[in-house]
């Protein structure tokens, strides 16, 4: 067994390689989740992966003198370990039957739900293991190793994107196991360890891994997903699958009971649902691929809600944003529009329908005058200089892509006050913008929807935005309709008659009378036109009075589908026993419960063991431990509330959660790396430390609270431009910040590290307990009060720790 | 079979009474259900705002009271087989709350002269409570082994009333047509039109929506003389999004 010390080179490709390897593993878990489970699960992975990291600091500082000791062994065992537990630990994990569903009925859930996070945390623990050795051993190059390591991580962010580009999710859990050993083989190089059993073990173990059956590794998707669900019916049968960051795509056909997906199909219908390919993104949100070889008119389609704004003109211009399997385009080809943009986000969903299944749908993106853009909707708009007769987005069928996988944070630029204005800057005069929703009861989206619709036209200058909006619904539909003018009695009756003979309600049009509303789809009270009502006539009671928060969602509180207000929680929490808690947003429920338990399982991990440790070694402290200990919870909470802040911001800028998760995370990575490392010069020059942290802080401030304002005016001015340059001049924006960013920890470590060494495990432990509870309140503050208050609250937690600089 | 477990609470009483009486075989799950039914009542009287009643039909009660929800689980639920909440019963498949079972079978008004399609068999759990009110009860289920477990079970328990077919239940069955009351328990992305032509004029027809694990909101699709049709949604719980008048 050998350290032969002298021989021994920086170890610092096999810290990168780790660094790397954690970071995607972190990524990866996200999207597993949220092809097993719901996305709710995202925040979990970020605050898991920051657990292990923390608990690992405080095992560090309990156990460093016996590590350090036998250091190679030590270093390499844990990058083993972590390479074989990120496969490991998840196989673990998908043994445990966790139905989040069932979690108000089954004590055990809450108990698997906590397993879980407990075993998915133990990869990262091994890994950060090995880099806080590294750092501990090294401490004389403390500079290179850390910047090896936030190279290492920044690169993983990016590296593990364009990998889900290539494999299945599946297939990249492997290749992370694999990376993880390999870099214990690379460091029994570094470290001039003996070829055998170092080396060759590495090696066995990679073999090893790679070699693993992928069907073992096969997300096992929740039985209670649409994907499984339909599996279910004899017949069905996978007949193709396609993975990207976006999502994993999967194409079922029947060929004994046909799909039939058509939501919301008018009681009176009686035309036929052709055959159907169903298309799943993430084992869940379907749309449907028509069988029309003849390219024949599909009449089914003519009995949905959001069939309504053709019966009121002839549009000639439609744009279709989030076109999926192609309803609504078959729609305007039922009424021979001559110019029809479908806007789709998800690329692969394009080849699919357009290409290797062109002939079933009769190649439906290939008729004429049919043209299909892969973008973002946003991001389309802003480009496009093209006016519409109506532009349709129906989430029914389709953007199945952008709600899944990476928009982890669940917010959605889709439907704020912004994006509405941006919709109708683009409709031509007497041209509709038409929202398609499914209802939900009590009445939530649809009505916020409506608010939105209201603030956005009186923000363009309409001054009786009652007279441009209609709005009618079905049981399961509902369909907004806002008009580029004011709605005519002989639309009015159109309507009416649509309506009528499709057994839907009208719940909203100028100088609608209470007496019709509610009468073919009866809720309990008419909701829906009491709120449009009031929603019309600036009344804040009904929105002040109403359980769930319908206040428009905006580009600064992008959260559409946040609808909960505290002041219910009382009630909702009552009504417990009786299955009452789907009036509760499961997201955000899931959120909560991650704080809490981030919040014990931190105390637990990281701060008890410490404090066991102040009892060993009670030494007595020249710094103020009060100031270490607020310092420290402060600059934690504070870095992840800017990077997470900034990451959903960039998602408007660069039209993409995914591009927006590599650039901000590398950015933020990589510079704060190269910040820390600038520290050590003032560090060696032994300067007061002080000083340099309230100038660090100020600047970080200044940008802040700076691009609070910028930003905003900024992004509309920039965002037309190509992508290449808009993720440039996001890093530039983002590389000054994470610079300063990456100074105050290192400041304040070198500080208590020169002054009261006892201290030293007590800010890890501080500052990873921070991180772990930072990923979840940051975004339950931005949901609250939106990002401006997130980045103010950093910016306030920065100055607090400039003051309270050890 | 409908008779094998009475209508009536008296016939319960004297079932409850004659048992321990012979000293054997008696229904050990009894106690469980008459503390179901206990729990269902209580819950109908909390949400009697939203049901417009303060009490379901006793004998929709009474039915409650007998089918052996233990005899229609899988084992390893046979110690909460009476929880009033909903039950997973594998292939993905849930047996909804008994709570919104009594809900939905009374809000389908069946006399004892009725024919009832019920779409999506499940367990078979939501069958024998229709079958103990109902002339015939037919019942559709799509995944095979599901299906051929509820006939077995049904046919187990004695019930003749009852006919399980495996199939696609998007058609209903026409030549048992038209029915006075459906039930539509597997979720659909819409209701099926076929189903709506074959309820009969004046008949009723019940869909529960949303998670399976959750209560969930009911869909009542009623077809009056003129054949007529309106919806009307009810969720079943405490819960008034806005109080008072507006």
């Amino acid at each position: 067994m050998a350290a032969t010390g002298t021989a021994a080179r920086l170890p610092y490709v096999s810290v990168a390689l780790v660094s790397a390897a954690a970071l995607g593993y972190e990524i990866l878990l996200m999207r597993l989740f949220s092809i097993i489970q719901w996305h709710h699960f995202a925040y979990m992975m970020i605050s898991l992966a920051l657990l292990g990291y923390g608990a690992s600091g405080t095992f560090i500082a309990l156990t460093r003198d016996t590590l350090l000791k036998c250091f190679n062994p030590a270093y390499w065992l844990n990058l083993v370990l972590f390479g074989l537990s990120a496969v490991a630990c998840y196989l673990a994990a998908q043994q445990i039957p966790f139905n989040p569903e069932e979690v108000l009925w089954d004590w055990r859930q809450p108990v698997h739900l906590l397993t879980i996070y407990l075993l998915l945390s133990l990869p990262f623990f091994f890994a950060a293991n090995a880099i806080v050795l590294a750092l501990t051993r090294y401490r004389q190059k403390i500079s290179l190793i850390y910047a090896a390591d936030l190279l290492g991580a920044g690169l993983g962010s990016l590296g593990i994107v364009l990998l889900l580009f290539i494999v299945f999710p599946d297939v990249a859990l492997k290749i992370i196991g694999a990376v993880g050993i390999v870099a214990a083989l690379i460091a029994a190089r570094e470290l001039r360890m003996p070829r055998w059993p170092w080396q060759g073990m590495a090696l066995a173990g990679t073999v090893l891994l790679l070699a693993l059956p992928a069907r073992w590794l096969e997300p096992q998707v929740s039985p209670y997903k649409g994907l499984s669900q339909t599996l279910r019916i004899a017949g069905t049968q996978i007949i193709d699958r396609r993975a990207s960051p976006l999502g994993v795509l999967t194409l079922l056909e029947s060929t004994a009971t046909p799909l039939r997906h058509a939501p919301g199909l008018s009681l009176f219908a009686s035309a036929p649902i052709p055959d159907q390919l169903a298309l799943f993104t993430d084992a869940d949100a379907l749309t449907a691929i028509n069988h029309n070889p003849q390219q024949l008119p599909l009449d089914y389609l003519e009995q949905l809600t959001s069939a309504l704004p053709y019966y009121l003109a002839k549009p000639a211009r439609v744009l279709i944003l989030g076109t999926g399997g192609g309803a609504g385009v078959q729609q305007a080809l039922n009424h021979d529009v001559p110019l029809i943009d479908a806007v789709e986000l998800n690329p692969q969903l394009i080849d699919l329908v357009r290409d290797d299944y062109g002939a079933w749908s009769g190649q439906l993106y290939r008729r004429a005058g049919v043209r299909v853009h892969i973008a973002d909707a946003r991001g389309f708009i802003r480009r496009s200089d093209q006016h519409y007769d109506l532009i349709q987005i129906s989430p029914l069928d389709a953007f199945g892509a952008s709600s899944a996988g990476l928009y982890v944070l669940n917010e959605s630029y889709l439907y704020t006050v912004e994006a509405l204005q941006d919709y109708l800057a683009r409709i031509a005069p007497g041209g509709y913008l038409s929202l398609s929703r499914w209802i939900k009861l009590p009445p939530r989206d649809t009505l916020k929807l409506f608010a939105t619709a209201v603030r956005s036209l009186e923000a363009s200058g309409s001054t009786s935005p009652g007279k441009q909006l209609v709005l009618i619904r079905g049981w399961q539909t509902s369909t907004l309709l806002v008009k580029n003018g004011e709605f005519t009695p002989g639309e009015i009756s159109a309507l009416r008659a649509f309506c009528k003979a499709r057994a839907f309600d009208l719940a909203w049009y100028p100088g609608m009378p209470a007496s019709e509303a509610n009468r073919v789809n009866i809720l309990e009270q008419a909701t829906f036109f009491q709120a449009a009502r009031a929603l019309t006539r600036h009344d804040d009671t009904f929105t002040n009075r109403y359980k769930f928060d319908i206040n428009p969602a905006t580009d600064n509180r992008p959260y559409f589908f946040h609808f909960f207000k505290w002041n219910v929680l009382p009630e909702i929490l009552s009504l417990r026993g009786q299955g009452g808690l789907p009036l509760l947003e499961a997201g955000y429920l899931v959120l909560v419960a991650t704080l809490v338990q981030a919040l014990v399982i931190s105390v637990i991990f990281i701060l008890l063991p410490l404090v066991a440790l102040r009892r060993q070694h009670d030494t007595p402290a020249d710094i103020s431990r009060i100031r270490v200990v607020v310092f420290f919870f402060a600059v934690g909470l504070a870095f992840l509330f800017m990077e997470i802040a900034f990451m959903q911001k960039f998602i408007l800028f660069l039209h993409h959660p995914l591009y927006a998760m590599a650039t901000v995370l590398a950015t933020f990575l990589i510079f704060a790396g190269l910040g820390s490392a600038w520290t050590t010069r003032w560090q060696q020059r032994g300067e007061p430390l002080s000083r340099h942290a309230g100038k660090v802080v100020a600047a970080i401030a200044l940008i802040g609270i700076a691009y609070t304002f910028l930003l905003g005016p900024l992004f509309d001015s920039l965002m037309s431009l190509p992508l290449a340059f808009r993720v440039l001049i996001s890093i530039l924006l983002l590389a000054p910040l994470a610079f300063y960013m990456g100074m105050p920890f290192p400041l304040g470590l070198a500080r208590v590290g020169a002054c009261s060494p006892a201290l030293v495990p007590w800010a890890w432990g501080i500052n990873g307990c921070a991180s772990v509870l930072s990923a979840v309140m940051a975004t339950l503050l931005a949901i609250q009060f939106g990002f401006t208050v997130v980045i103010l609250s950093a910016v306030l937690l920065y100055l607090l720790a400039a003051w309270t600089f050890p | 079979m409908k008779h094998r477990f009475g209508y009536c609470s008296i016939a319960v009483f004297v079932v409850g009474l004659a048992v321990p009486v012979a000293g054997h075989t008696r229904d050990l799950y009894e106690d469980a259900r008459m503390a179901m039914v206990e729990e269902i009542e209580a819950d109908v009287r909390q949400t009697s705002l939203a049901l417009d009643k303060e009490a379901l039909d006793p004998r929709v009660m009474d039915a409650m009271a007998s089918v052996p929800r233990h005899r229609l689980v899988p084992d390893e639920l046979l110690d909460v087989a009476y929880e009033n909440r909903p039950l997973p019963i594998g292939h993905g498949q849930t047996i909804s709350q008994p709570y919104i079972v009594a809900i939905m079978t009374d809000l389908l008004n069946i006399t004892p002269a009725s024919r009832v399609l019920e779409v999506g068999t499940g367990s078979g759990y939501q069958a024998a409570i229709l079958a103990e009110l109902a002339e015939q009860v037919y019942t559709i289920e799509i995944i095979e082994p599901l299906g051929m477990l509820a006939r077995d079970n049904l046919e187990k328990l004695g019930y003749d009333n009852i006919e399980v077919r495996i199939g696609d239940g998007y058609h209903g069955w026409q030549e048992h047509a038209p029915f006075d009351a459906i039930v539509v328990t597997a979720a659909a992305s819409h209701i099926p039109p076929p189903l709506i032509g074959q309820l009969k004029a004046g008949g009723r027809m019940i869909i529960p929506v949303g998670s399976r694990f959750m209560v969930q909101q009911l869909v009542l699709v009623a077809k009056d003389t003129e054949g007529n049709v309106t919806t009307r949604q009810i969720l079943p719980v405490r819960f008034v999004p806005l109080t008072g008048s507006h």
